[in-house]
C-alpha cells in the first residue's frame, strides 16, 4: 500500500461519519424522512472490505447502507441527494436511505427486507460463474439477519453450487433490541458457517487494517475458485437503531466502552504510530472530507425534486413487451 | 367513555386480555424489552414477564409457524409480524397453513390465532415497507381479515380476534396510532364480520375501511359544506365481508364511491363494486367509483408519494363524479 491508498482509507472513513453526522442533523430538520440508519461506529468494516475488491466484484448489503455507498465510489452528493428524496439521488430519490444503489459501481444495493439480499447474492455470484467471470460477490448483512431462512437457504445454495460469495456478518451485538444472545441458538454467529462446511474467519471490525488484511486473503481463496467463505466483523453501532430509538436494551456506559475503539480514532493512531501520516496531514484530510460533505448537502438541498410524471417510470422497462 | 388514541385501545385491549386469560401471550419482533416498535406493548414485558411476551429472532415464518402450533395445543397466541411487508416472508404459514388447518382435517385442528400487524403507507418508508396488501390476505377463504379505522373499533375488534377460535390477521394503520375517539368503558367486544355505518348520509354511499375511513370521514365534512350528505359505510373487516349495511346504503342513496389505500386492481373496492353490481345493480344511478393508490411500487420522496395515496381531495372529486 502506498502512503495516498492510506489515507484514502482515512479519507473515506471521515467522509462516512461526517456525512451521516450531517444526515442526522437533517433528519432532525424534517428534511429526511422514513428511516435513517446510521453507519457510525461501523465504518472500518465495509471501507477495510470494500478497499480490496476488484472493480468486477460485486457489492450488496442491508439498508445500514450509506457506507458502502461510500466505499462503492457512489459520491456523497448523489447519496445526500438520496437521503433528501431529490431526483439527483443515487435511486432518483425513489429510493431513500435504505435503498442506495449504483449499479455503475457495481454496487447492487441498500435492501430493507432483512435477510432478502443474501439469496440474491448468491444469484449475482451465479451469473459470473455462468458467464466465466472472475468476479466475487461480497454480500453484507447483521447478526440479525443470520436468525431468518433466507440466511441459511442461500448459504447451503451458495456452498453447493461452489458460488464466489463472501458472506460478511457485521456482527453488532443487537438486531434492532435484541442481543445477539436472546436471538441466536449460536451465539458465535461464524460457527454457522459450519453447517453449510464453509471456511470462516472472524476479525476485529473496529480495526481498519486488520478487516482489510482477512478480507483480501478470503477473496482471493473465493476468486481461485475455492468456494464460498464465512467471515464474522465484531462492531459496534453508536447511534441507536433507526433515528429515535429509546435504547432501552442497552446502557450508555456499554456505549461509552465501546466509544473508545472509535475506528477512526484507532486508524488515526495507527498512521501515527506507523509514520505513515503526520497529525497536519490527517488533520488536512478531515477538512478536505468535510469539505466535500459540505459541498454535497448544498448539492442535495440545491438539487431538483423528483417530477410529478417520474412517479410512473421505471414500473417497467416496457408495458408491451 | 374516554378518549383514547388508537394505540392506547389497542394497547388496553392485549392488556386486558391477557389479564383476563393466563392462555393469552405475545410473541414478535422487539415487543418485549424494545416496548413494541410502535409502542404498542410497551411496559407489558415487566408487568407480564419474559414468558408472556416474547421476543423473537426475526424468522416471521417462524414466529407465525410456532403461534400455529401453539395455538393448535390450546394457547392463544398474538403473534405481531412487525409490519404487513414481512408478512410475506410469513406467506405459507398465514395462508397455506394457518388458514388451511380448520378445514383441511376435517374440523379437527382448531387454532385460535391472532396475527397482529401494521400496514400502510405516507410514512417515506419505500416501496418495501409501505404497502396495503390487505386484499391480498383477504383473498384466502379460513383466514379472517380484520382492519379497524376507529380506536373504540380497535379495542373491540381485538378482543373478539382474541376469543375467536379462528386465525384472525389483524391490520393496523401505520398513521392511525395518534387518531383520538370515544372508547367505551370496560370491557366489551366488536363483532368480527360486522360492517357499520360511520356517518349518515342520503346523497351518496362511500364504502372504507382503515385509514381511508379517516380520510372519507373527512371528504364527508367537506362535502357537506356544498349540502352534500354522504353516507359512510366502515367495512371494519375484510373477510368475511358484510355487505348488508352496504347494500342498504347504496338502496337509499343509489350511488357507491368505495375508498382504499391498496392498489385498485385485483383490489377491495373490486370485490365491493362487483358485489353492489350483483346485488343491487337496478338500484345505481352511476356507476360505482373507486378511489384507490395509483399503481407504482410506493416511491420515498414524499412529494411523489403523497400524490400516489388518495386524498380527501380525490374522494370529494369522486363523489361528485357519481352525482
Ligand atoms: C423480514 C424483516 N423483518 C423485520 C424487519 C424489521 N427490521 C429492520 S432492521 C431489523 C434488525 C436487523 O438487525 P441486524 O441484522 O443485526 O442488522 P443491524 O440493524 O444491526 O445492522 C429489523 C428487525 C425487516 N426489515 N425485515
Ligand atoms: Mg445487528
Amino acid at each position: 500500500m502506498v502512503k495516498k491508498e492510506y489515507l484514502d482509507l482515512y479519507y473515506q472513513m471521515v467522509v462516512i461519519r461526517r456525512l451521516e453526522e450531517r444526515a442526522a442533523e437533517l433528519y432532525q430538520q424534517g428534511k429526511i424522512g422514513g428511516f435513517l440508519h446510521l453507519y457510525i461506529g461501523q465504518e472500518a468494516v465495509s471501507t477495510g472490505i470494500i478497499s480490496v475488491r476488484r472493480p468486477e466484484d460485486r457489492v450488496i448489503t442491508a439498508y445500514r447502507d450509506h457506507g458502502v455507498a461510500i466505499n462503492c465510489g457512489v459520491s456523497a452528493k448523489e447519496v445526500m441527494a438520496e437521503l433528501l428524496g431529490k431526483a439527483t439521488g443515487c435511486s432518483k430519490g425513489k429510493g431513500g436511505s435504505m435503498h442506495l444503489a449504483d449499479v455503475t459501481k457495481n454496487f447492487w444495493g441498500g435492501h430493507a427486507i432483512v435477510g432478502a439480499h443474501l439469496p440474491i447474492a448468491a444469484g449475482l455470484a451465479l451469473g459470473d460463474v455462468y458467464q466465466n467471470q472472475k468476479a466475487v460477490t461480497i454480500c453484507m448483512f447483521g447478526d440479525g439477519a443470520t436468525n431468518i431462512g433466507f440466511f441459511h437457504e442461500a448459504l447451503n445454495l451458495s456452498k453447493v453450487w461452489n458460488l464466489p460469495v463472501l458472506w460478511v456478518c457485521e456482527n453488532n451485538k443487537y438486531g434492532m433490541g435484541t442481543a445477539v444472545e436472546r436471538a441466536s441458538a449460536v451465539p458465535e454467529i461464524a460457527l454457522k458457517a459450519d453447517a453449510y462446511g464453509m471456511k470462516r474467519d472472524q476479525v476485529d471490525g473496529m480495526d481498519v487494517m486488520k478487516v482489510r488484511q482477512v478480507a483480501a486473503r478470503m477473496i482471493e481463496e473465493i476468486r481461485a475458485g475455492g468456494g464460498p467463505q464465512f467471515l464474522e466483523v465484531f462492531t459496534y453501532r453508536f447511534r441507536g437503531h433507526s433515528m429515535g430509538d429509546p435504547e432501552r436494551y442497552r446502557t450508555p456506559d456499554e456505549v461509552r466502552k465501546w466509544q473508545q475503539d472509535d475506528p477512526i480514532g484507532i486508524y488515526h493512531n495507527y498512521l501515527l504510530e506507523h509514520n505513515i501520516a503526520t497529525e497536519d496531514e490527517l488533520q488536512k484530510t478531515i477538512r478536505e472530507a468535510e469539505e466535500e460533505v459540505e459541498e454535497a448537502v448544498r448539492f442535495a438541498e440545491a438539487s431538483p425534486e423528483p417530477a410529478p410524471e417520474d412517479l410512473f417510470k421505471h414500473v417497467y422497462v416496457s408495458e408491451t413487451c | 367513555m374516554a378518549r383514547l388514541t388508537m394505540r392506547e385501545a389497542i394497547s388496553q385491549a392485549l392488556w386486558e386480555e391477557m389479564e383476563r386469560d393466563p392462555k393469552v401471550f405475545i410473541m414478535g419482533e422487539e415487543v418485549g424489552v424494545w416496548g413494541g416498535t410502535y409502542a404498542v406493548t410497551r411496559g407489558f414485558y415487566d408487568h407480564f414477564g419474559p414468558e408472556r411476551v416474547r421476543d423473537t429472532p426475526i424468522s416471521e415464518a417462524a414466529i407465525v409457524g410456532a403461534a400455529i402450533g401453539a395455538a393448535l395445543v390450546g394457547l392463544r397466541p398474538v403473534a405481531e409480524i412487525m409490519t404487513i411487508n414481512f408478512a410475506f416472508v410469513a406467506m405459507d404459514h398465514i395462508v397455506n397453513q394457518a388458514a388451511k388447518l380448520h378445514y383441511m382435517f376435517g374440523g379437527q385442528m382448531v387454532l385460535p390465532l391472532v396475527i397482529r400487524t401494521v400496514g400502510g403507507g405516507g410514512r417515506q418508508l419505500g416501496a418495501t415497507h409501505s404497502q396495503t396488501p390487505d386484499a391480498v390476505f383477504a383473498h384466502f377463504p379460513g383466514l379472517k381479515v380484520v382492519a379497524p379505522g376507529t380506536p373504540a373499533d380497535a379495542k373491540g375488534l381485538l378482543k373478539a380476534a382474541i376469543r375467536c377460535d379462528d386465525p384472525v390477521l389483524f391490520i393496523e394503520h401505520a398513521t392511525l396510532y395518534q387518531l383520538r375517539g370515544e372508547v367505551p368503558e370496560g370491557d366489551y367486544t366488536v363483532p368480527i364480520g360486522r360492517s357499520k355505518v360511520q356517518r349518515e348520509g342520503r346523497d351518496v354511499t362511500i364504502v372504507t375501511y382503515s385509514k381511508m375511513l379517516d380520510i372519507s370521514l373527512k371528504a364527508a365534512e367537506e362535502l357537506a359544506r356544498e349540502d352534500i350528505e354522504v353516507e359512510v359505510v366502515d367495512l371494519r373487516t375484510l373477510r368475511p365481508l358484510d355487505m348488508e349495511p352496504v347494500l342498504e346504503s347504496v338502496k337509499k342513496t343509489n350511488r357507491a364511491v368505495v375508498v382504499e389505500e391498496g392498489w385498485k386492481s385485483y383490489g377491495v373496492g373490486a370485490e365491493v363494486a362487483a358485489r353492489i353490481y350483483e346485488e343491487a345493480f337496478d338500484y345505481l344511478d352511476a356507476p360505482v367509483k373507486r378511489v384507490a393508490q395509483v399503481e407504482v411500487p410506493l416511491p420515498y420522496n414524499r412529494t411523489l408519494e403523497q400524490l400516489a395515496l388518495p386524498q380527501v381531495k380525490d374522494v370529494v372529486q369522486a363523489v361528485k363524479e357519481v352525482l
